[in-house]
Protein backbone atom coordinates (compact mmCIF):
# COMPACT_ATOMS: atom_id res chain seq x y z
CA UNK A 1 0.00 0.00 0.00
CA UNK A 2 1.46 3.65 -1.08
CA UNK A 3 2.58 5.80 1.78
CA UNK A 4 1.46 8.89 -0.37
CA UNK A 5 -1.58 8.80 -3.08
CA UNK A 6 -1.98 12.19 -4.93
CA UNK A 7 -5.00 12.67 -7.45
CA UNK A 8 -4.75 16.40 -8.88
CA UNK A 9 -4.01 17.63 -5.26
CA UNK A 10 -4.64 21.34 -4.94
CA UNK A 11 -3.11 23.62 -2.47
CA UNK A 12 -3.90 27.56 -2.25
CA UNK A 13 -2.77 30.58 -0.46
CA UNK A 14 -5.09 33.48 -0.77
CA UNK A 15 -6.74 32.37 -3.97
CA UNK A 16 -3.10 31.73 -5.29
CA UNK A 17 -2.23 28.30 -6.12
CA UNK A 18 0.76 26.41 -4.97
CA UNK A 19 -0.11 23.21 -5.97
CA UNK A 20 -1.91 23.32 -9.14
CA UNK A 21 -3.40 19.13 -9.10
CA UNK A 22 -0.06 16.98 -8.42
CA UNK A 23 -0.97 13.31 -8.84
CA UNK A 24 2.02 10.95 -7.10
CA UNK A 25 2.47 7.58 -5.93
CA UNK A 26 5.06 6.94 -3.42
CA UNK A 27 6.04 3.62 -1.98
CA UNK A 28 7.18 2.94 1.23
CA UNK A 29 10.77 2.41 2.34
CA UNK A 30 11.47 5.02 -0.83
CA UNK A 31 13.37 8.27 -0.78
CA UNK A 32 11.99 10.61 -3.34
CA UNK A 33 14.00 14.07 -4.17
CA UNK A 34 11.52 16.64 -4.94
CA UNK A 35 13.67 19.64 -7.37
CA UNK A 36 12.45 22.53 -9.03
CA UNK A 37 12.89 26.28 -8.92
CA UNK A 38 12.13 28.56 -5.95
CA UNK A 39 8.18 28.53 -5.56
CA UNK A 40 8.11 25.50 -7.75
CA UNK A 41 5.60 23.96 -5.55
CA UNK A 42 8.13 22.06 -3.38
CA UNK A 43 7.59 22.72 0.30
CA UNK A 44 4.21 23.03 -0.27
CA UNK A 45 4.23 19.77 -1.48
CA UNK A 46 5.76 18.60 1.55
CA UNK A 47 3.39 20.73 4.01
CA UNK A 48 0.48 19.16 2.48
CA UNK A 49 2.09 15.38 3.02
CA UNK A 50 2.52 16.56 6.78
CA UNK A 51 -0.75 17.69 7.10
CA UNK A 52 0.60 21.29 8.10
CA UNK A 53 -1.69 22.88 5.13
CA UNK A 54 -5.06 21.86 3.93
CA UNK A 55 -6.18 20.14 0.61
CA UNK A 56 -8.08 22.44 -1.45
CA UNK A 57 -9.03 20.40 -4.06
CA UNK A 58 -8.62 16.81 -5.93
CA UNK A 59 -7.82 13.87 -3.67
CA UNK A 60 -4.78 12.86 -1.34
CA UNK A 61 -4.08 9.90 0.83
CA UNK A 62 -0.92 10.10 3.58
CA UNK A 63 -0.19 7.32 5.72
CA UNK A 64 -3.49 5.81 5.22
CA UNK A 65 -5.42 9.07 5.89
CA UNK A 66 -7.71 10.91 3.92
CA UNK A 67 -6.56 14.05 3.91
CA UNK A 68 -9.96 15.35 2.27
CA UNK A 69 -12.18 14.95 5.10
CA UNK A 70 -10.05 12.98 7.98
CA UNK A 71 -8.02 14.55 10.81
CA UNK A 72 -4.76 16.28 9.91
CA UNK A 73 -3.60 15.72 13.80
CA UNK A 74 -3.56 12.34 13.20
CA UNK A 75 -1.40 12.29 10.49
CA UNK A 76 0.84 15.10 11.80
CA UNK A 77 1.70 12.33 14.66
CA UNK A 78 2.95 9.85 11.93
CA UNK A 79 5.59 11.96 10.18
CA UNK A 80 8.62 13.92 10.68
CA UNK A 81 9.28 17.87 9.76
CA UNK A 82 12.58 19.19 9.38
CA UNK A 83 12.46 22.80 7.98
CA UNK A 84 15.37 24.57 6.60
CA UNK A 85 15.42 26.84 9.32
CA UNK A 86 15.50 24.19 12.05
CA UNK A 87 13.17 22.40 14.12
CA UNK A 88 13.28 23.57 17.67
CA UNK A 89 13.18 26.17 20.43
CA UNK A 90 16.52 28.15 20.48
CA UNK A 91 16.40 28.69 24.20
CA UNK A 92 16.67 24.89 25.41
CA UNK A 93 19.36 22.84 25.50
CA UNK A 94 19.87 19.80 22.75
CA UNK A 95 19.00 17.36 25.25
CA UNK A 96 15.67 19.65 26.30
CA UNK A 97 14.57 19.53 22.91
CA UNK A 98 14.59 16.21 22.63
CA UNK A 99 13.10 15.64 25.99
CA UNK A 100 10.36 17.46 24.84
CA UNK A 101 9.62 15.80 21.55
CA UNK A 102 9.92 12.21 23.29
CA UNK A 103 7.75 13.20 26.35
CA UNK A 104 5.03 14.64 23.74
CA UNK A 105 5.01 11.57 21.33
CA UNK A 106 4.83 9.19 24.20
CA UNK A 107 8.73 7.86 23.47
CA UNK A 108 11.38 6.81 25.79
CA UNK A 109 13.25 8.98 26.65
CA UNK A 110 16.23 6.21 26.56
CA UNK A 111 15.82 6.55 22.93
CA UNK A 112 17.65 10.35 23.15
CA UNK A 113 21.20 9.08 23.66
CA UNK A 114 21.27 6.66 20.68
CA UNK A 115 19.79 9.23 18.70
CA UNK A 116 22.50 11.76 19.98
CA UNK A 117 25.14 9.27 19.05
CA UNK A 118 23.70 9.10 15.39
CA UNK A 119 23.95 12.48 14.72
CA UNK A 120 26.95 13.77 16.34
CA UNK A 121 25.90 15.78 18.80
CA UNK A 122 26.44 13.44 22.19
CA UNK A 123 29.33 15.96 23.38
CA UNK A 124 27.05 18.64 22.84
CA UNK A 125 23.79 17.67 24.71
CA UNK A 126 24.11 20.58 27.09
CA UNK A 127 24.56 23.70 24.65
CA UNK A 128 21.84 25.75 23.93
CA UNK A 129 20.09 25.58 20.33
CA UNK A 130 21.12 28.90 19.26
CA UNK A 131 24.51 28.51 20.04
CA UNK A 132 24.90 25.10 17.50
CA UNK A 133 26.24 25.82 13.85
CA UNK A 134 24.04 25.62 10.70
CA UNK A 135 25.34 22.13 10.41
CA UNK A 136 24.66 21.59 14.26
CA UNK A 137 20.93 22.59 14.24
CA UNK A 138 20.34 20.36 11.09
CA UNK A 139 21.64 17.62 13.27
CA UNK A 140 20.00 18.32 16.00
CA UNK A 141 16.83 18.42 13.77
CA UNK A 142 17.19 14.71 12.40
CA UNK A 143 18.14 13.63 16.14
CA UNK A 144 14.32 14.85 16.67
CA UNK A 145 13.37 12.70 13.65
CA UNK A 146 15.27 9.71 15.34
CA UNK A 147 13.68 10.24 18.43
CA UNK A 148 10.21 10.52 17.19
CA UNK A 149 10.49 7.01 14.59
CA UNK A 150 8.44 8.96 12.05
CA UNK A 151 6.85 6.63 9.17
CA UNK A 152 7.45 9.38 6.94
CA UNK A 153 10.17 11.84 6.82
CA UNK A 154 9.92 15.32 5.31
CA UNK A 155 12.71 17.38 4.80
CA UNK A 156 12.63 20.63 3.72
CA UNK A 157 15.92 21.80 1.60
CA UNK A 158 18.18 19.36 3.78
CA UNK A 159 21.11 19.35 1.97
CA UNK A 160 21.33 23.47 1.99
CA UNK A 161 24.36 24.90 3.98
CA UNK A 162 26.16 21.69 4.67
CA UNK A 163 29.81 21.05 3.72
CA UNK A 164 30.97 18.12 2.16
CA UNK A 165 30.80 15.68 5.57
CA UNK A 166 27.63 16.54 6.49
CA UNK A 167 26.43 15.83 2.87
CA UNK A 168 28.07 12.59 3.55
CA UNK A 169 26.63 11.82 7.27
CA UNK A 170 23.39 12.99 5.59
CA UNK A 171 23.30 10.63 2.85
CA UNK A 172 24.37 7.79 5.00
CA UNK A 173 21.63 8.40 7.74
CA UNK A 174 18.45 8.57 4.94
CA UNK A 175 20.02 5.18 3.57
CA UNK A 176 19.87 3.91 6.97
CA UNK A 177 16.36 5.04 8.05
CA UNK A 178 15.12 3.66 4.37
CA UNK A 179 16.46 0.80 5.38
CA UNK A 180 14.87 0.45 8.63
CA UNK A 181 11.73 0.70 7.10
CA UNK A 182 10.97 4.95 6.89
CA UNK A 183 9.71 6.54 3.70
CA UNK A 184 11.85 10.19 2.85
CA UNK A 185 10.82 12.46 0.97
CA UNK A 186 12.99 15.38 0.93
CA UNK A 187 13.41 18.99 -1.10
CA UNK A 188 16.02 20.33 -3.41
CA UNK A 189 17.32 22.99 -5.50
CA UNK A 190 18.67 20.64 -7.88
CA UNK A 191 19.00 16.31 -8.25
CA UNK A 192 21.06 15.00 -5.86
CA UNK A 193 24.84 14.40 -6.75
CA UNK A 194 25.11 11.61 -4.11
CA UNK A 195 27.49 9.02 -4.35
CA UNK A 196 25.75 6.60 -2.09
CA UNK A 197 21.74 7.28 -2.71
CA UNK A 198 19.72 6.67 -5.79
CA UNK A 199 16.49 8.18 -5.44
CA UNK A 200 13.42 9.04 -7.27
CA UNK A 201 13.47 12.85 -8.46
CA UNK A 202 10.61 14.56 -9.28
CA UNK A 203 11.00 18.38 -11.25
CA UNK A 204 8.23 20.66 -9.80
CA UNK A 205 7.27 23.64 -12.03
CA UNK A 206 4.36 25.84 -11.43
CA UNK A 207 2.85 23.69 -8.78
CA UNK A 208 2.99 20.46 -10.75
CA UNK A 209 5.01 17.56 -11.60
CA UNK A 210 6.78 17.87 -14.72
CA UNK A 211 9.70 15.28 -14.59
CA UNK A 212 9.29 11.95 -12.47
CA UNK A 213 13.14 9.77 -12.81
CA UNK A 214 12.89 6.42 -11.34
CA UNK A 215 15.24 5.40 -8.51
CA UNK A 216 18.02 2.80 -8.95
CA UNK A 217 20.10 1.13 -7.30
CA UNK A 218 23.85 3.06 -6.13
CA UNK B 1 -4.96 16.98 28.45
CA UNK B 2 -3.49 17.89 31.78
CA UNK B 3 0.00 15.90 30.97
CA UNK B 4 0.33 18.12 27.43
CA UNK B 5 -0.87 21.23 29.81
CA UNK B 6 2.05 20.19 32.44
CA UNK B 7 4.71 19.70 29.14
CA UNK B 8 4.26 22.63 27.45
CA UNK B 9 4.11 25.04 30.37
CA UNK B 10 7.22 23.70 31.61
CA UNK B 11 8.66 24.09 28.19
CA UNK B 12 7.89 27.85 28.51
CA UNK B 13 9.01 28.56 32.00
CA UNK B 14 12.09 26.55 31.04
CA UNK B 15 12.71 29.05 27.91
CA UNK B 16 11.71 32.31 30.06
CA UNK B 17 14.58 30.69 32.88
CA UNK B 18 16.82 30.79 30.40
CA UNK B 19 16.34 33.64 28.27
CA UNK B 20 15.04 35.96 31.16
CA UNK B 21 13.11 38.65 28.67
CA UNK B 22 10.03 38.72 30.82
CA UNK B 23 13.00 39.62 34.13
CA UNK B 24 15.56 42.06 32.77
CA UNK B 25 13.13 43.54 29.99
CA UNK B 26 9.59 43.42 30.28
CA UNK B 27 9.87 43.97 34.43
CA UNK B 28 12.19 46.54 34.30
CA UNK B 29 9.40 48.43 32.07
CA UNK B 30 6.52 48.10 34.80
CA UNK B 31 8.92 48.82 37.36
CA UNK B 32 9.55 51.97 35.58
CA UNK B 33 6.28 52.72 34.49
CA UNK B 34 5.48 52.51 37.96
CA UNK B 35 7.86 55.09 38.78
CA UNK B 36 6.70 57.88 36.30
CA UNK B 37 3.17 56.92 37.90
CA UNK B 38 4.55 57.75 40.92
CA UNK B 39 6.01 61.07 40.10
CA UNK B 40 3.22 62.41 38.12
CA UNK B 41 0.87 61.88 41.10
CA UNK B 42 3.56 63.90 43.12
CA UNK B 43 3.95 63.72 46.89
CA UNK B 44 1.03 65.08 48.19
CA UNK B 45 -1.09 63.07 46.13
CA UNK B 46 1.09 59.97 47.41
CA UNK B 47 -1.06 57.42 49.66
CA UNK B 48 -3.96 58.35 47.41
CA UNK B 49 -6.59 55.27 46.97
CA UNK B 50 -8.74 56.14 43.95
CA UNK B 51 -5.28 56.43 41.37
CA UNK B 52 -3.07 53.49 42.89
CA UNK B 53 -5.06 50.41 42.16
CA UNK B 54 -6.05 51.71 38.47
CA UNK B 55 -2.39 52.75 37.92
CA UNK B 56 -1.52 49.37 39.57
CA UNK B 57 -3.34 47.95 36.88
CA UNK B 58 -2.32 50.12 34.20
CA UNK B 59 0.84 49.08 34.35
CA UNK B 60 -0.07 45.11 34.86
CA UNK B 61 -2.20 45.56 31.74
CA UNK B 62 0.88 46.93 29.58
CA UNK B 63 2.91 44.18 31.25
CA UNK B 64 0.38 41.96 30.10
CA UNK B 65 0.68 42.50 26.40
CA UNK B 66 4.30 42.37 26.02
CA UNK B 67 4.30 39.01 28.15
CA UNK B 68 1.44 37.43 25.99
CA UNK B 69 3.45 38.57 23.07
CA UNK B 70 6.55 36.67 24.21
CA UNK B 71 4.70 33.50 24.69
CA UNK B 72 3.53 33.66 21.02
CA UNK B 73 7.36 34.70 20.25
CA UNK B 74 8.28 31.59 21.67
CA UNK B 75 6.35 28.98 19.05
CA UNK B 76 7.44 31.35 16.15
CA UNK B 77 11.20 31.13 16.23
CA UNK B 78 13.10 29.41 13.48
CA UNK B 79 10.37 27.33 11.82
CA UNK B 80 9.64 25.43 15.39
CA UNK B 81 5.90 25.85 14.41
CA UNK B 82 5.74 23.66 11.72
CA UNK B 83 7.42 20.77 13.15
CA UNK B 84 5.96 21.03 16.52
CA UNK B 85 2.55 21.23 14.94
CA UNK B 86 3.33 17.47 13.52
CA UNK B 87 3.86 16.23 17.46
CA UNK B 88 -0.20 16.35 17.20
CA UNK B 89 -0.38 18.03 21.00
CA UNK B 90 -3.57 18.55 22.30
CA UNK B 91 -4.31 22.07 21.60
CA UNK B 92 -6.72 22.48 25.01
CA UNK B 93 -3.73 21.43 26.70
CA UNK B 94 -1.38 23.81 24.76
CA UNK B 95 -3.51 26.32 25.79
CA UNK B 96 -3.80 25.31 29.33
CA UNK B 97 -0.03 24.84 29.46
CA UNK B 98 1.26 28.76 27.80
CA UNK B 99 -1.95 30.05 30.07
CA UNK B 100 -0.87 28.66 33.22
CA UNK B 101 3.37 29.73 31.93
CA UNK B 102 2.05 33.01 31.51
CA UNK B 103 -0.18 33.01 34.82
CA UNK B 104 2.93 32.16 36.62
CA UNK B 105 4.95 34.75 35.45
CA UNK B 106 2.48 37.23 35.70
CA UNK B 107 2.22 36.33 39.76
CA UNK B 108 5.81 36.84 39.68
CA UNK B 109 5.81 39.73 38.08
CA UNK B 110 2.40 41.15 39.87
CA UNK B 111 3.93 40.41 43.59
CA UNK B 112 6.92 42.67 42.31
CA UNK B 113 4.41 45.68 41.02
CA UNK B 114 2.19 45.25 44.23
CA UNK B 115 5.17 45.78 46.39
CA UNK B 116 6.21 48.84 44.07
CA UNK B 117 2.74 50.54 44.96
CA UNK B 118 3.28 50.67 47.95
CA UNK B 119 6.66 51.68 48.09
CA UNK B 120 5.91 54.25 44.91
CA UNK B 121 2.53 55.16 44.73
CA UNK B 122 2.09 54.96 48.64
CA UNK B 123 -0.83 52.11 49.03
CA UNK B 124 -1.47 50.71 52.35
CA UNK B 125 0.11 47.82 53.03
CA UNK B 126 -2.37 46.07 54.54
CA UNK B 127 -5.02 47.00 52.06
CA UNK B 128 -2.81 45.78 49.49
CA UNK B 129 -1.94 42.75 51.29
CA UNK B 130 -5.70 41.97 51.41
CA UNK B 131 -6.19 42.71 47.53
CA UNK B 132 -3.05 40.14 46.89
CA UNK B 133 -5.16 37.48 46.35
CA UNK B 134 -8.12 39.16 44.15
CA UNK B 135 -4.68 40.54 42.05
CA UNK B 136 -3.70 36.77 41.35
CA UNK B 137 -7.61 35.72 39.89
CA UNK B 138 -7.59 38.66 37.88
CA UNK B 139 -3.65 38.47 36.85
CA UNK B 140 -4.39 34.98 36.06
CA UNK B 141 -7.88 35.88 34.21
CA UNK B 142 -5.80 38.18 32.17
CA UNK B 143 -2.90 35.10 31.14
CA UNK B 144 -6.20 32.81 30.10
CA UNK B 145 -7.72 35.63 27.98
CA UNK B 146 -4.20 36.68 26.81
CA UNK B 147 -3.12 33.47 25.72
CA UNK B 148 -6.52 33.19 23.58
CA UNK B 149 -6.17 36.79 21.96
CA UNK B 150 -2.37 36.04 21.52
CA UNK B 151 -3.38 33.00 19.24
CA UNK B 152 -5.73 35.19 17.61
CA UNK B 153 -3.77 37.80 16.95
CA UNK B 154 -1.15 35.79 15.93
CA UNK B 155 -3.70 33.67 13.60
CA UNK B 156 -4.34 37.40 12.34
CA UNK B 157 -0.34 37.44 10.99
CA UNK B 158 0.13 40.50 13.11
CA UNK B 159 0.73 40.41 17.09
CA UNK B 160 0.87 44.42 16.91
CA UNK B 161 -3.24 43.73 16.99
CA UNK B 162 -2.84 42.08 20.08
CA UNK B 163 -4.16 45.38 22.39
CA UNK B 164 -6.82 46.17 19.93
CA UNK B 165 -8.29 42.63 20.08
CA UNK B 166 -7.88 41.97 23.67
CA UNK B 167 -9.24 45.23 24.98
CA UNK B 168 -12.61 44.37 25.04
CA UNK B 169 -11.71 41.20 26.61
CA UNK B 170 -9.53 42.76 29.60
CA UNK B 171 -11.16 45.93 30.23
CA UNK B 172 -13.76 43.91 32.73
CA UNK B 173 -11.36 42.01 34.26
CA UNK B 174 -9.29 45.55 34.70
CA UNK B 175 -11.94 47.09 36.26
CA UNK B 176 -13.08 44.39 38.48
CA UNK B 177 -9.50 44.12 39.55
CA UNK B 178 -9.09 47.70 40.32
CA UNK B 179 -12.21 47.99 41.98
CA UNK B 180 -11.52 44.91 44.01
CA UNK B 181 -7.58 46.67 44.90
CA UNK B 182 -9.95 50.34 45.77
CA UNK B 183 -12.08 48.20 47.99
CA UNK B 184 -9.27 46.66 50.05
CA UNK B 185 -7.84 49.83 50.57
CA UNK B 186 -10.95 51.94 51.63
CA UNK B 187 -12.52 48.52 53.55
CA UNK B 188 -15.42 48.22 50.90
CA UNK B 189 -16.57 44.80 50.20
CA UNK B 190 -14.33 42.68 47.91
CA UNK B 191 -16.56 40.00 46.95
CA UNK B 192 -18.97 41.24 44.32
CA UNK B 193 -15.58 42.00 42.50
CA UNK B 194 -14.03 38.62 42.83
CA UNK B 195 -17.03 36.74 41.82
CA UNK B 196 -16.75 38.68 38.40
CA UNK B 197 -12.91 38.14 38.10
CA UNK B 198 -13.63 34.59 38.97
CA UNK B 199 -16.09 33.64 36.19
CA UNK B 200 -13.72 35.41 33.68
CA UNK B 201 -11.10 33.34 34.91
CA UNK B 202 -13.72 30.72 34.12
CA UNK B 203 -15.24 31.33 30.59
CA UNK B 204 -11.82 32.40 28.86
CA UNK B 205 -10.28 28.68 30.19
CA UNK B 206 -13.20 27.43 28.98
CA UNK B 207 -13.55 29.26 25.62
CA UNK B 208 -9.70 28.18 25.09
CA UNK B 209 -10.05 24.87 25.81
CA UNK B 210 -12.77 25.07 23.14
CA UNK B 211 -11.61 27.33 20.57
CA UNK B 212 -8.02 26.93 20.93
CA UNK B 213 -7.45 24.20 18.04
CA UNK B 214 -9.63 26.58 15.87
CA UNK B 215 -7.34 29.45 16.17
CA UNK B 216 -3.91 27.26 16.12
CA UNK B 217 -4.64 26.06 12.57
CA UNK B 218 -5.45 29.18 11.16
CA UNK B 219 -1.91 30.75 12.92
Amino acid sequence: MPVVTLQGAVVTSAGYPLLAGVDLVVEPRTLTVATGPNGAGKTSLLRLLGGLVGLGGGRAVVCGVDLAGGDRRTLRRRVGWLGHEGSFYDELSVRENLTFAARALGRPLAAIDPALERVGLATRHETAARRLSAGQRRRLGLAWLLVRRAELWLLDEPYASLDDEGRDFLDALLADVVAAGATVLLSAHDPLRSATLAPRTLRLAGGRVVGDVPGSPA
Amino acid sequence: MIATALLVAGKDLRIEARSRVLLWQVLPFGVVALVLAGIALGPTRAGNSNAGPGLFYLVALFVTLLAVNRSIQIEGESGTRSSVATLGLDPAGVFLGKALALAVELWAMGAVLLAGSVLLLHAALTGTLEAAPSVAVTLGALAAAGSLYGALGAGAGAATLLPAISFPGFVPLLIAGERAYHSALTGGALWQWWVISLVALAAYVALGVLLYGVLEESW
